[in-house]
């Protein structure tokens, strides 16, 4: 068997960023208290968006701003849904992911088989060069440094901000947040808007970068697993980037087994990334009352102001 | 201004109307979507809605309706217990699936046995498989407190992936070209599910299907389970004060939507299907989601959620063939029932008052 730790590394990255990206904007989603379950279908619908831009304009980066503004308009639906009309935010993210994949299949069936323009890769002063080192972490495209740069500046928000403050006071007690005068609804729509326009990028970056091309149906759980991995993080930046990436070292793992012929059907391994997300909520969740501390408090509750 | 004012107590006229008013509203926004892809909206909708039960061919397709209602009807039957107590399974696609390996495994390992104990015995097996894989989840939540939305769905992915181990490998056809794909049933009456009167599209599974209906109805209108189950939704604390234990309603509910989703699987795989292959799941248990949500959970109203889903399935099939147009576009037009049915909902427990801005 022959699996290189340093090409296993780097790709372990490419496959982690999809789900890093829509995974940190859940993560603002949900600390502002509301529950989008419909991350798969912004996901996929930012996917096939951002490759119609792409491969019209010939520019990757159209590609993933057309993606984050297609998520964030799939998201105001859910948002006008939750928070205008009051519905039940688990069956509206359900809604949204089955109308994202139906959707994103009528605007993409002329859009299978063609490949994406490439994405360039960064340059970090021929650093790329260096023997193990480079290859790892310096031989990869803008978006992978764009979703760590993100934590970093998700994290700096939440933590050190008054906005931040804000929106995780709305989401632990919204009707504490409104008698002091924020505007609960209008925060949860940005945060909502955000969490739509990160997902859309997730979902552009493995049409344009990961696969590279569009198939139906392609995110195949991805967004779930990435709502998985904001309850792994325990609602906590950082370990956005763990989750993510200890799922895509599974992802490619499983993917060299396959592609060395380690004796065990296909099919098999591809159940790995999906047994081992289960997994990992098993254990975070175990401990009942660590797990409630860390969770919003008001998360998924519906907010009417009496007055 | 529009405001919201809260009713004291819902509207029974709007929980009758609003479903009404969502698939209306999407006949109106599925019409200018026909338009934006180039095609006549009043044909569309006219074939979608009207040709599959009144138009010229509507002998064949009165059939089809049925063939495609029956699963979604069953499924949506066994998760609308759940949604009542708040518990979320939205996997019945993989115990669909489970119920179909499982069930149809065992008829194939008795092949080619003729003994009028082979289809019973693989119902038991269907239902128990789907049975058997909700129940994961439930035991997840109950032991570990994982979510069962997640654990649920996450099985969705592996039961797929079991299902191309399975006809790829033990359950494939000794007798076949290769193909990943097992046995047909067909070819093996004592395990086949045949439409019982030629034409009609009644196959078992319709018959069982109109039997869970009658049977939910009484159960959640005159049994205690029924109850119980709209106690645990409606008040939480108040069930547990009552008695009602959250774990064994988590398993009950889990429990019986997973053996409903399974025995469907198995009905629709020793009939309709008519073999194990890698593209047998169609995606009925997500549009059951849909079809127990436009029913309001209740089971005459997802009886007639379910026939007109599955007139909208037979109406997108005609739109196909006919104005050609990508077999997605009727996918989309059923998200977007689902979305104005969440959208017109806010009028059962709130009413609309318009205000002046300056009278704040």
């Amino acid at each position: 068997m022959d699996i290189s730790i340093v090409s296993l590394l780097a790709t372990l990255i490419v496959a982690a960023t999809p789900i890093l990206l829509a995974a940190t904007g859940e993560l603002i989603v949900e600390k502002s208290g509301v529950l989008n379950l419909g991350v798969e279908g912004m996901m996929i619908i930012g996917a096939i968006c951002g490759f119609i831009a792409a491969v019209n304009t010939d520019s990757p980066l159209i590609g993933f701003i057309v993606a984050a503004l297609a998520g964030a308009a799939l998201s105001l639906l859910f948002a006008v849904l939750t928070q205008y009309l009051l519905a039940n935010q688990v069956a509206s993210g359900l809604a949204l992911t089955l109308f994202g994949l139906g959707l994103s299949a009528l605007l993409g069936h002329r859009y299978s088989g063609i490949r994406p323009p490439s994405s360039p890769k960064m340059e970090w002063f021929g650093m790329a060069e260096l023997p193990v080192v480079g290859p790892i972490f310096f031989n990869h495209d803008m978006m992978v440094y764009f979703s760590i740069f993100l934590v970093l500046m998700v994290w700096v928000f939440l933590k050190f901000t008054r906005g931040g403050l804000v929106l995780r006071a709305v989401g632990e007690n919204h009707d504490a947040a409104h008698a002091l005068g924020y505007k609960v609804i209008r925060i949860r729509i940005l945060a909502i808007m955000f969490g739509g326009a990160c997902a859309g990028m997730g979902g552009a970056y493995l049409s344009l970068v990961r696969v590279p091309q569009w198939t139906e149906g392609m995110t195949a759980g991805a967004g779930w697993i990435a709502l998985a991995i904001v309850v792994f993080a325990s609602w906590k930046p950082w370990r956005l980037i763990l989750g993510a990436y200890l799922f895509g070292g599974v992802t490619i793992l499983q993917l060299n087994l396959q592609a060395n012929g380690f004796d065990m059907p296909v099919s098999y391994l591809s159940m790995a990334p999906y047994l081992v997300t289960i997994v990992v909520l098993v254990i975070m969740s175990s401990d009942r009352t660590r797990a409630s501390l860390n969770a919003p408090a008001s998360l998924g509750k519906i907010f009417h102001a009496s007055s | 201004m529009i405001r919201l004012e809260p009713r004291t107590n819902p509207s029974q006229a709007m929980i009758i109307l609003t479903p009404i008013l969502a698939v209306l509203a999407t006949m109106v926004v599925g019409g200018i979507l026909f338009v934006t892809l180039g095609k006549n909206p009043f044909e569309a909708i006219r074939m979608i809605f009207w040709d599959p039960l009144l138009g010229e061919h509507a002998f064949y397709y009165r059939g089809q309706i049925l063939v495609k209602a029956a699963p979604l009807i069953m499924i949506a039957l066994g998760l609308s217990f759940g949604f009542r107590a708040g518990i979320w399974n939205i996997g019945a696609e993989g115990q669909f699936i489970m119920g179909a390996v499982i069930g149809g495994a065992t008829g194939l390992a008795l092949y080619p046995l003729n003994s009028f104990i082979v289809f019973p015995l693989m119902i038991v097996m269907g239902a128990l498989g789907g049975f058997l894989w909700a129940m994961i989840p439930a035991f997840l939540k109950i032991r570990f407190n994982a979510n069962e939305i997640l654990v649920s769905l996450m099985l969705v992915y592996v039961a797929f992936n079991f299902l191309i181990g399975m006809v790829t490998g033990p359950l494939r056809n000794p007798d076949g070209f290769n193909f990943p794909e097992s046995r047909s049933f067909q070819d093996f009456p004592a395990a086949h599910n045949p439409e019982l009167w030629a034409g009609t599209g009644i196959h078992l599974g319709v018959l069982f299907t109109l039997g869970f209906v009658i049977l939910a109805y009484i159960m959640i209108t005159r049994h205690i389970f029924g109850f119980n189950v709209r106690l645990a939704g409606q008040a939480p604390r108040a069930a547990k004060f009552a008695g009602v234990s959250p774990n064994k309603m988590i398993a009950i509910c889990l429990g019986l939507s997973g053996a409903l989703a399974g025995m469907a699987g198995l009905f629709e795989v020793t009939g309709p299907a008519g073999k194990l292959t890698t593209t047998f799941p169609l995606g009925y248990g997500f549009t059951a989601i849909i079809v127990a949500f436009l029913g309001r959970l209740h089971p005459i109203g997802i009886l007639l959620a379910g026939l007109l889903m599955a007139v909208t399935y037979v109406g997108g099939d005609i739109i196909q063939s006919q104005l050609s147009l990508p077999k997605a576009s009727i996918q989309v037009f059923q998200g977007m029932l689902l979305f104005f049915l969440l959208a017109v909902d806010v009028l059962v427990n709130f009413r609309l008052r318009i205000s002046k801005r300056n009278s704040k």
